[in-house]
């Protein structure tokens, strides 16, 4: 026990995530547990807002089957247990799908788990009273909510271990949760052991975002190269019974494991270091100590833990109205002015349209439109500039006059205006997200059980 | 000397709702001391100017020579409804690489990617 290594690697960091260097480590990870996190904060709000007009959609990943036949073979030759929160809106259903992929690859007898009891939709305004982000009662939300799902931690999942499931599909799970079950399954260790727990979330929180510590979201030519960026393999965490790790890769991939690449990840889309707030455990990452101890292979000590709250976090999906968007082009010598005054012409058109927006924006693309009023208004002239625009609308019809006067601009604009054809929707419906707070003893996770 | 942050330090950004994390971490422990100095959380506020909305918080994690800013109402009021091309801005933390920073000429050596 004292010398166990529990092998634990990453299959998907989000939904879109690249299924390749899941089917690597599948393949050549030699792993204990395979671990994908494909949502993202309004991944099951879309999900909802999808079932309600499509009735074929099953609520599940929509990329559950590439992902998971991808794996199975790997998995089922080495033994690989899978952990996954592709289950998104409808646990069972992707469950009965991985069945499916057993029975295809003549897996007999696998028994997968369904974690169900997230989804909190229909007593989500009496379970919690105050938007986290803005101080409102809840209860403001009521007539545009969609879908409202708790954060579950660890311990469902760790049941379903206990009960000898082999894949546990779950819904809304945090994200390091699903890394940390197989180490509190493995280890012994106890739901409120929180220094454990605290490393082995820690880890779990290094794992979760897949090949941002292998050198992905990373290179920066001069400063900071990898080699073979195209190449890139998830990340594979070798945990120990105290809570260490040194983390690697398969070897032959691309990208780095460094100092620099684990420092990176260790605070992303962390806010306070010292009290990183997940339903297992308050992480500490403030104590942290990284060693490289041999090529693409960093040792992690130090992290830890404090009690978790008595509370989970929810997330509140809800209507808010649309966006529509467009972009047009302009290059050569005089593009600005000519995307200049564009946006005036646009200003103008949308005034004769009668455009009620919420917010718009009409930004140029190679000066502004990425990191907004901060940009330098001195820089040098662009080459090419392309011209975006961006409202928020409460109607469907308002958000399509965006596109409509883009359109317009193709004959009716500027001197040499580069437009392309409308190919595709310029319009979005948007399930803007917000967050509270539900008292951890009101959520009610359930477990179904499927054998192959 | 002064030099642009990017010669000292690499920063990566989060987000979460409407506030995004930025981190700047130190290439050499010796430059972790003046980001300390030189990178307040008022500068770093100052800096991104009519981006970031809200409070900036400043946390330091000494150990791995990292500063972690929390940059309330950068993300055009939450990633979900933000009207910005680069909704979640991953993008928004190269902007703090060209913050000015004073450097002593002892460490001139120890720059990174001056060629």
């Amino acid at each position: 026990m004292k010398d166990k290594i529990v092998r634990i690697g990453s299959g998907a960091a989000w939904w879109g995530d690249r299924v390749e260097p899941a089917i690597l480590n599948a393949d050549k990870g030699d792993l204990d547990y395979l671990c994908f996190e494909t949502m993202a904060e309004a991944t099951i709000s879309a999900a909802q807002v999808r079932a309600r007009r499509d009735p074929s959609f099953p609520g599940y990943d929509t990329y559950l089957d590439a992902r998971i036949s991808g794996v199975l073979p790997g998995c089922l030759k080495r033994g690989t247990k899978i952990i996954t929160n592709q289950g998104w809106i409808n646990p069972d259903a992707a469950a009965q799908r991985v069945v499916h992929w057993l029975r295809e690859n003549g897996a007999k007898g696998v028994k997968v788990a369904a974690v169900n009891g997230s989804l909190i939709t229909d007593r989500v305004l009496d379970l919690t009273s105050t938007i986290l982000e803005n101080g409102e009662p809840t209860s403001t939300l009521k007539p545009t909510l969609v879908s409202a799902e708790a954060y579950l931690g660890a311990e469902p999942i760790v049941e379903a271990l206990k009960a000898g499931a082999q894949i546990v599909v779950t819904g809304r799970v945090a994200d390091p949760s699903l890394f940390l079950a197989p180490m509190m399954y493995e280890f012994g260790w106890d739901p409120l052991d929180h220094i454990h727990l605290g490393a082995g979330n820690g880890i779990g929180h290094l794992l979760e975002c897949g090949a941002q510590v292998t050198g992905g979201y990373f290179s920066d030519p001069g400063f900071k190269d990898v080699p073979e960026p195209w190449n890139l393999a998830f990340p594979i965490a070798e945990v120990s019974p105290d809570g260490s790790c040194v983390l690697s890769k398969v070897a032959g991939t691309g990208g780095a494991i460094n100092l620099m690449t684990v420092k990176e990840q260790c605070l992303y889309e962390v806010h306070d270091p010292a009290n990183y707030l997940t339903p297992d455990v308050v992480v500490d990452f403030t104590g942290i100590r990284l060693e490289q101890v041999g090529p693409d292979r960093v040792r992690v000590t130090g992290l830890t833990g404090k009690p978790r709250t008595p509370t989970l976090k929810v997330s509140i999906g809800c209507t808010e109205g649309y966006i529509g968007e467009d972009m047009f082009f302009y290059a050569g010598p005089g593009a600005l002015r000519r995307a200049k005054l564009a946006k005036k012409i646009l200003e103008e058109r949308f005034k004769i349209v009668k455009l009620q927006a919420e917010d718009l924006r009409i930004d140029f693309l190679g000066v502004n439109a990425i990191h907004g009023e901060m940009s330098p208004t001195d820089g040098p002239e662009p080459y090419e500039v392309a011209v975006r625009v961006a409202a928020r609308t409460k109607t469907k019809e308002e958000a399509i006059k965006v596109g409509r006067e883009v359109d317009g601009m193709a004959v009716s604009g500027v001197a040499h205006t580069g437009k392309r054809v409308p190919h595709q929707d310029r319009f979005r419906e948007i399930i803007g997200v917000w967050s509270s707070l539900v008292a951890r003893e009101k959520v009610h996770p359930s477990i179904n059980y499927f054998v192959s | 000397m002064k030099v642009k942050l990017q010669h000292i330090a690499h920063s990566r950004s989060g987000d979460k709702g409407n506030t995004s994390n930025i981190m700047v971490i130190a290439y050499e422990p010796e430059f972790y001391p003046l980001l300390k100095v030189q990178l307040t959380a008022e500068r770093f506020k100052a800096f991104y100017a009519g981006t970031v909305k809200g409070d900036v918080l400043r946390y330091e994690v000494d150990g791995i020579g990292a500063l972690n800013f929390v940059a309330h109402g950068a993300l055009g009021g939450g990633v979900s409804r933000s009207l910005c091309l680069d909704n979640y801005g991953k993008a928004l933390s190269a902007a703090v690489l060209g913050f000015e920073i004073e450097v002593p000429d002892s460490l001139k050596g120890k720059l990174r990617g001056m060629q």
